[in-house]
């Protein structure tokens, strides 16, 4: 900011964090807020599976007897708008993690000979 | 579309592990290609956004839902072998801690959708961007395109899948007739969702839009910051 120079760098950098932190507010709103007022319906196969007769071999999940985020619900909070919204939350900031965390490492082990 | 443990066989379920490791290993490879330092975070935000919106089931025909797949999205968006491993984390996630699609099914959903809904949308994607005019606004319309088709293909995955390794004896015919139909409906938000967030991206930051890239070669080089030694 001290030198005309440096102006355009500051810019670049803070526009490019702006659009990412934009995305990931919105990917945080869309998880833990508009996703109480999704449908709740059966989904494409739920539906086909009862209409042909094999939704019966769905089997139980095992991640319902160990995970206290199952069903995108977190255990042991009643009210489920504050579950819901928590477990979307969570699962958004999880897959963030690992996600960044898997295409970072990816991104460095590039061969740098072949750097453009 | 997250398949239950239960609807497939073991030896089909394994197939499609199998299936499911040789492709997400090949994208591990593909991947490298197609990232850097640039677009590793946008990458790792696009996984969270799909897994953000497929929250959001959306209604369909008589007491029906679907959410979006978002793998012609994520294809267009960092590139269709990135994208492979963004819908895999997110199908791990579900799978592991959301109880959303079966464990011994993990290699059928990343199968139908991180292979098939990734792949036939990146196919679709590309095909159109070479009949479509050289313009920006053809990016977001091959999108939609793509992502609507996808849909379908992979429900109709699912059917040969249940065809060959359905633990319930359904014709083969019923189950791909009402698995096709009903994701042609859920094919349409897919494209709607799809559009929308290819042009919002496109808007802010066209030079991140991976399927848009040779829009961009024209953009002639500037010196945008110093690199630190």
């Amino acid at each position: 900011m001290s030198s005309d120079l440096a102006a355009p760098a500051s810019v670049s950098r803070w526009r490019r964090g702006f659009a990412w932190v934009t995305g990931l507010v919105v990917a945080l709103l869309l998880a833990g807020v508009v996703s109480f007022y999704a449908s709740s319906s059966p989904d494409g196969l739920e539906w086909v599976a009862g209409q042909t007769g094999f939704e019966g071999a769905a089997a139980e999940h095992a991640a319902l007897g160990y995970s206290p985020v199952a069903d995108y619900q977190v255990a042991g909070l009643t009210d489920a708008r504050l579950s819901g919204g928590l477990a979307g939350v969570i699962g958004t900031l999880l897959v963030l993690a690992v996600g960044m965390g898997l295409m970072w490492l990816l991104a460095r082990r590039r061969n740098p000979l072949e750097n453009s | 579309m997250h398949v239950p443990d239960g609807f497939l066989n073991l030896p089909t379920s394994a197939a499609t592990g199998v299936v499911a490791a040789v492709g997400v290993g090949l994208a591990l490879r593909g991947a490298r290609r197609e990232l850097n330092e640039r677009t590793a975070p946008l990458a790792g935000l696009v996984a969270a956004f799909i897994f953000a919106t497929q929250m959001l089931n959306f209604p369909v025909a008589a007491g029906t839902s679907g959410h979006l797949l978002g793998g012609a999205l994520a294809a267009v968006l960092v590139g269709p072998w990135t994208a492979t491993l963004c819908i895999t984390v997110v199908l791990i996630a579900q799978a592991f801690l959301f109880a959303d699609g079966g464990i011994t099914a993990l290699g059928t959903n990343v199968v139908l959708m991180a292979l098939v809904g990734v792949w036939v949308g990146w196919g679709v994607f590309t095909l159109l961007r070479k009949v479509l005019p050289k313009k920006l606004v053809s990016v977001p319309i091959a999108a939609a395109v793509a992502g609507f088709v996808s849909v379908p293909t992979a429900a109709l995955t699912f059917a040969v899948l249940f065809a060959i390794g359905g633990t319930v004896p359904v014709p083969a015919t019923t189950v791909a007739i009402a698995m096709g139909s009903v994701h042609l409906l859920i094919g349409i938000g897919e494209a709607l969702i799809t559009a929308a967030v290819v042009s919002a991206v496109l808007a802010v930051r066209p030079d991140l839009v991976f399927g848009a890239r040779s829009l961009n070669r024209i953009t002639p080089l500037e010196i945008k910051e110093s690199v630190p030694a």
